[in-house]
């Protein structure tokens, strides 16, 4: 009996933890919010955050694009094949690809690369008493350090996630022509035909919303970490860790809120 | 404002950290252009008392009063014009390191011109004065084009030392300015110190476990033990005080009233 009341009482301590976490996580998001429309405004950490996320990530985001949009091609030929319905893979790449590889794909590597970086540069200046140090200069390091990295998030992986769309049909189409002899024009026209502006919307909303959520638990664990280094590398840990399974969440409801009609 | 006023009172300051009481009841007044050194073995809560000073740390308990204003009932943004007239020097220097020297140096001037509390102020113009700033804490200027990352502590000590009274701000604080430095670069860093309080007429508050530099820089001398200031005096009787607790702590005798608890 006292078994199933410590395992009750863990699992009550785990919820409220959790609500405590997503409370604390909300607020600070919406104080950095609240920095977005109230000058000053720091252009020079915004583009520097930009560049960094948009341009910087562009070889890893590319190179996985387009091998995932290979990789989709030649799947959907193995089982396409036993009914005689090639035709259908340049339909199955674009919507594979614009409505959910472009922006989960694109997402876990930014994740991994900047929201791992953001939370160690963050976390090392909070150990390192550079934080501190903003604080008694007249500037606040929400504003300062956190409000432009969401901008910047929110807005590089559109841009990311739209070379990605681009990449990946480029994947499915060179592994259909090169590798599998289909008809170049044929492959081209079947993928126009089969383009929708709304798929390729919602992927770029999408990406708003994962560029968002992975600058966010960046800087949120990296502004709360302690410790010293082992203190960082937790919180880069944690702000990767996070920022993959808040994605991956975030996919399954937009996509539930978008498509399942 | 009267002479006799303080430039900081602090009266009945309390911190805890969960059980752990910190400080318990610091009452302390730094007179307008005097420097006050805090002593204390580590853990005493001396970077503790600093930090509730600068509004870092919120206290439990007791007052802070800058000018006569009470600086903890403030909020952030009421602050503000307080943190402009206010300049430190960081133990480690907590140089930004995505940023260059010289635009760490006037970092605090452009920031309090963006929040209209300083003159405005262009990057070229800042370029200058970081330059002027650099000599004025015995560095070449060309240092200016570094990043923190390339220079040693004591030349990171220095441009925080010029990043702290870019403002020429009216108090100074120095958190364990010569920590991790050799004796004679610690000299010059204290050496600068004084130098740079005296130019500006600032009035200071440093914490250091360093009797030597203790001695360089203050005016007066304070000692924090188990949460409060239990001594204070001029720094010529720092080895004479006539408190045991003192004695101990500045002779670094192993017995006496301190305890330490050493645990293999």
């Amino acid at each position: 009996m006292n078994g199933i009341l410590d395992f009750i009482a863990g699992l009550g301590r785990a919820v409220l933890d959790i609500v405590r976490m997503a409370g604390r996580v909300a607020l600070f998001a919406a104080v950095a919010l609240s920095h977005v429309v109230r000058p000053p405004f720091y252009w020079r950490t915004l583009w520097g955050t930009l560049v960094e996320i948009g341009f910087f990530s562009l070889p890893v985001v590319a190179l996985t694009a387009l091998f995932s949009g290979g990789v989709i091609a030649l799947q959907s030929y193995t089982g396409f094949a036993q009914y005689h319905a090639q035709n259908a893979i340049a339909g199955i790449v674009i919507l594979a690809v614009t409505r959910e590889l472009g922006p989960v794909l694109a997402g876990l590597m930014v994740a991994g690369r900047v929201g791992a970086a953001m939370s160690a540069e963050i976390g090392t200046m909070r150990v390192t008493d550079q934080i501190d140090a903003l604080t008694t200069m007249s500037t606040n390091p929400i504003k300062y350090l956190v409000t432009p990295r969401l901008v910047a998030g929110t807005l590089a992986l559109p841009f990311l996630v739209l070379v990605a769309d681009i990449l990946g049909v480029l994947g499915g189409f060179t592994v259909c022509v090169m590798k599998l002899d289909f008809s170049a024009s044929a492959y081209i026209t079947a993928t126009i035909a089969s383009l929708k502006v709304m798929d390729v919307t919602v992927g770029l909303v999408k990406a708003a919303i994962f560029g968002f959520l992975i600058a966010l638990m960046g800087c949120y664990h990296g502004y709360h970490s302690r410790g010293g280094a082992e203190g960082v590398g937790a919180a880069t840990t944690a702000a990767v860790v996070a920022a993959s399974i808040l994605l991956l969440t975030f996919d399954y409801l937009l996509t539930d809120v978008f498509f399942s009609q | 404002m009267s002479d006799a006023t303080p430039k900081i009172r602090i009266r009945g300051l309390k911190k805890a950290f969960g059980p752990k009481v910190v400080l318990d009841g610091v009452d302390l007044d730094v007179m307008g252009g005097t420097s006050f050194v805090v002593i204390g073995g580590s853990g005493t809560g001396k970077s503790v008392l600093l930090r509730c000073i600068l509004g870092l740390i919120t206290p439990d308990a007791g007052s802070i009063e800058i000018d006569g204003v009470d600086v903890t009932t403030l909020s952030s943004r009421q602050r503000e014009p307080y943190m402009a007239r206010i300049g430190m020097l960081f133990q480690n220097g907590a140089l930004f390191d995505s940023l260059s020297v010289w635009e760490n140096v006037t970092f605090g001037l452009v920031a309090a011109a963006r929040a209209g509390h300083g003159p405005r102020i262009t990057r070229a113009q800042a370029r200058v004065r970081a330059g002027a700033l650099l000599e004025q804490v015995g560095m070449d200027p060309a240092v200016g084009a570094l990043s923190p990352s390339e220079l040693s502590g004591g030349m990171q000590k220095r441009v925080g030392l010029a990043r702290a009274i870019a403002a020429r701000p009216e108090i100074l604080f120095f958190d364990e300015p010569t920590t991790g430095l050799d004796p004679i670069m610690g000299a010059v860093i204290d050496g600068l110190i004084a130098d740079c309080v005296r130019k500006l007429g600032s009035t200071a508050i440093a914490i250091t476990h360093d009797m030597a530099s203790a001695q360089r820089i203050g005016d007066r001398v304070g000692m924090l033990y188990e949460g409060r200031l239990i001594w204070q005096g001029p720094p010529s009787t720092l080895f004479d005080s006539g408190n045991p607790v003192v004695d101990q702590f500045t002779h670094g005798r192993r017995e006496g009233p301190i305890k330490i608890d050493v645990r293999s």
